[in-house]
């Protein structure tokens, strides 16, 4: 019961330290046990010196917390001239009275033992130390020269066992450093003292490339992740790359952002790619894959957003002249800062290393838009399937930031994709594929999207044309033969358009005699009325002539009829008389 | 030849009986073969702590010799007379007998 509530009271939240080393924190949900020592253990060069002054550094710079650094295997000179490389200025700290450096120098030849001793001169030195600017943070590096400095560890062992109860009680939080040993993770098992929390650097070389890795070994009371994260040391001090959500809760985007080139927009449904999505273009050797990310970069520039170029092929000028010649001028914008090339060899470090790189300088940058080109070379550092889980970690942490990224893979023409490509293509939102067609004894490009997430998308051939003005995608013909290209396209066109004129010429002779028929017929139909007229006339004049006759027939006869009632008038007239 | 002044330096924390046996011992053999030209001093790091630093002290007792140089330092109660002078490089003179 007792045991219970105190666990739970333990997860609840055990009392922790930023350390203010980037990464680490997120591991380690809140930094370093609070009040207790931390063992950081490692073989020579792995990084401990540099991580635990960080430490102490970051504590008096960041969280105003001082500080005290015993070097043991340094002078505090030596240790300033090598921090000052990382960008920290000690000795202006320690003029502030927020960082003291205590070298203990041990060295046997000055040394004589006998009989009984303790270590209470260290204690006191340290306790001076602390209290004189009011330490909250110590770092004993590395407290093991003790042991090959004097020959008495039966002393040795009982004083840091006291030790590190001595500093849980002073409420320090510190950071002990131990080398490697065969076997054990320390080579006088200083583990046995330090139970808290243990922490192991590693540093590994795997075809001759070298990873930093940082591991968390035990971490009591507190959750932590257990697997190995890879780190970096550049001037900014230690980067550790934290593996990022790994649920799949990431906020999507219904924002288009345009590839730049207006006819690949029209294929991905007139608006172009998501943004925060993930878009992939392979292809064969010189197929215009850079071509295409530099026309998205180009346009994510003139939309007065940033764009982070990694180049793993080609330097930046090259790339840079390479685009002029498509009447494509990156210059003006890594001019006005809103393009950056990042170019470096895939074998410059290890595929963590590299995902460390790609962080810090999205992280620094802030760009919207990112290019990786090629992703194929990373290949040559790793195996497909570490290329894939660095990949995936990639997209996840570009999804979250909702930056839109472009990668572009190289394929080979005997295998219709290699098998790096299809890693990827499962992870991206759009898979651009940029095929050779070689026919008709020439080489042309043919583009067409193998997939694009939620968006409706062409699904036909295009063929991709590189101009003096730039990207061109145009329709490809449908011959008889099948899906027509190049020369062929245009022979086929050509010969199409021969046709049409002929077939518009028979056309027009057709209607010509059309219409000359016509004619003619019209001016027979005229001939006829006019006849018809005539006749008509004939015929009226016939008719009308027959007319007035009768009718002069009908007065004459009226009028004879008059006079003869007269004529008998007159003779009744004459009798009656 | 035996001119040189000895400076030592006998650094304790408080009095420790690992302490106050070294001092017993430092003395008795100062007396024995440095008679007259040695000069002790006892530092108390309980008192000035900020002495530590200066002469790389980290166990207690700590005798430091400065003068002559070089530097040496005995860590202990220094109970092994043997030891002690030889790491003061004192040749012991003994009386030949």
């Amino acid at each position: 019961m007792k045991a219970s509530s105190k666990k739970g009271m333990e997860n609840k939240g055990m009392p922790k330290t930023l350390t203010g080393i980037n990464g680490l924190d997120e591991i380690t949900e809140g930094g370093l046990p609070k009040g207790r020592p931390t063992l950081i253990c490692g073989d020579a060069g792995s990084g401990k010196t540099i991580f635990s002054i960080e430490f102490i550094v970051k504590g008096a710079m960041n969280y105003n917390e001082p500080g005290v650094f015993i070097a043991f295997e340094e002078k505090s000179e030596e240790l300033a001239v090598n921090v000052a490389s990382l960008g920290f200025d000690l000795n202006k700290l320690i003029a502030e009275k927020k960082i003291k450096i205590d070298h203990v120098h041990i060295d046997r030849s000055e040394i004589e033992e006998t009989g009984e001793y303790d270590l209470e001169g260290l204690f006191i030195r340290l306790g001076y130390a602390i209290d004189s600017i009011g330490a909250k943070r110590v770092v004993l590096d590395t407290i093991e020269n003790l042991f090959a400095g004097l020959s008495n560890h039966g002393i040795l062992r009982a004083e840091l066992r006291r030790l590190f109860t001595w500093l849980k009680d002073k409420g320090v939080t510190a950071i002990i450093t131990g080398e490697k040993g065969e076997g054990k993770l320390t080579r006088q098992g200083l583990e046995e003292y330090v139970s808290d929390c243990v922490i192991l650097l590693d540093h590994r070389i795997e075809n001759q490339i070298s990873t930093r890795r940082l591991r968390i070994i035990k971490y009591r009371g507190s959750v932590h992740g257990t697997n190995e994260y890879p780190f970096l040391i550049d001037k900014d001090g230690i980067s550790v790359l934290p593996i990022t959500s790994l649920k799949l809760s990431n906020e999507v985007s219904t924002e288009r952002v345009s590839s730049g080139i207006p006819s690949l927009d029209e294929l991905l449904g007139g608006k172009g790619f998501f943004k925060g999505s993930s878009v992939l273009v392979s292809g064969t050797a010189g197929s215009g894959k850079t071509s295409i990310a530099s026309n998205f970069a180009n346009a994510c520039c003139n939309r007065k957003e940033r764009c982070l170029f990694f180049a793993f092929e080609e330097s930046p000028e090259q790339i840079i002249r390479n685009m002029k010649s498509i009447n494509l001028d990156l210059q003006k914008h890594v001019k006005s800062g809103l393009l950056k090339f990042y170019a470096s060899r895939p074998t410059l470090y290890g595929l963590e290393m590299h995902l460390v790189v790609f962080y810090k300088l999205i992280r620094e940058f802030k760009p919207k838009t990112v290019i990786l080109d090629p992703i194929t070379n990373l290949v040559t550092v790793g195996d497909p399937s570490q290329v894939k889980s660095i990949l995936i970690r990639l997209i996840d942490f570009l999804q979250k930031e909702q930056i839109t990224v472009m990668f572009t893979a190289l394929t080979f023409p005997h295998f219709m994709q290699s098998s790096a490509d299809e890693d990827v293509a499962s992870l991206v939102d759009t898979w651009l594929a940029v095929q050779d067609i070689e026919f008709n004894g020439e080489r042309n490009r043919a583009i067409y999207i193998m997939k694009s997430r939620g968006m409706k998308n062409s699904n036909q051939v295009r063929e991709f044309l590189i101009t003096d003005n730039g990207i061109e995608i145009v329709e490809v013909t449908l011959g008889p033969n099948g899906v027509l290209v190049g020369s062929a396209r245009e022979a086929f066109n050509l010969e199409k358009n021969t046709g049409e004129v002929l077939r518009k010429n028979a056309v027009e002779r057709k209607n010509r005699q059309i219409e000359s028929r016509k004619t003619i017929l019209d001016a027979k139909v005229a001939k006829l009325k006019s006849e018809f007229e005539l006749v008509k006339e004939e015929l009226d004049r016939i008719y009308v002539e027959e007319e007035l006759r009768n009718e002069i027939a009908e007065k004459n006869r009226k009028q004879l009829m008059k006079m003869r009632e007269k004529k008998e008038q007159n003779i009744k007239k004459e009798k009656n008389k | 030849m035996q001119s040189k002044k000895w400076e030592l330096k006998l650094y304790v924390a408080g009095k420790t009986p690992k302490s106050m046996t070294a001092l017993k011992n430092l003395q008795k053999y100062c007396e024995e073969y440095l008679a007259g030209q040695y000069k002790i001093e006892i530092i108390d790091l309980l008192k000035t702590p900020q002495l530590a630093e200066g002469d790389q002290i980290f166990a207690v007792p700590t005798l430091v010799r400065k003068v002559p140089v070089p530097m040496r330092k005995i860590i202990g109660d220094l109970s092994n007379e043997e030891k002690v002078l030889v790491g003061l490089n004192l040749v012991p003179v003994k009386p030949t007998s």
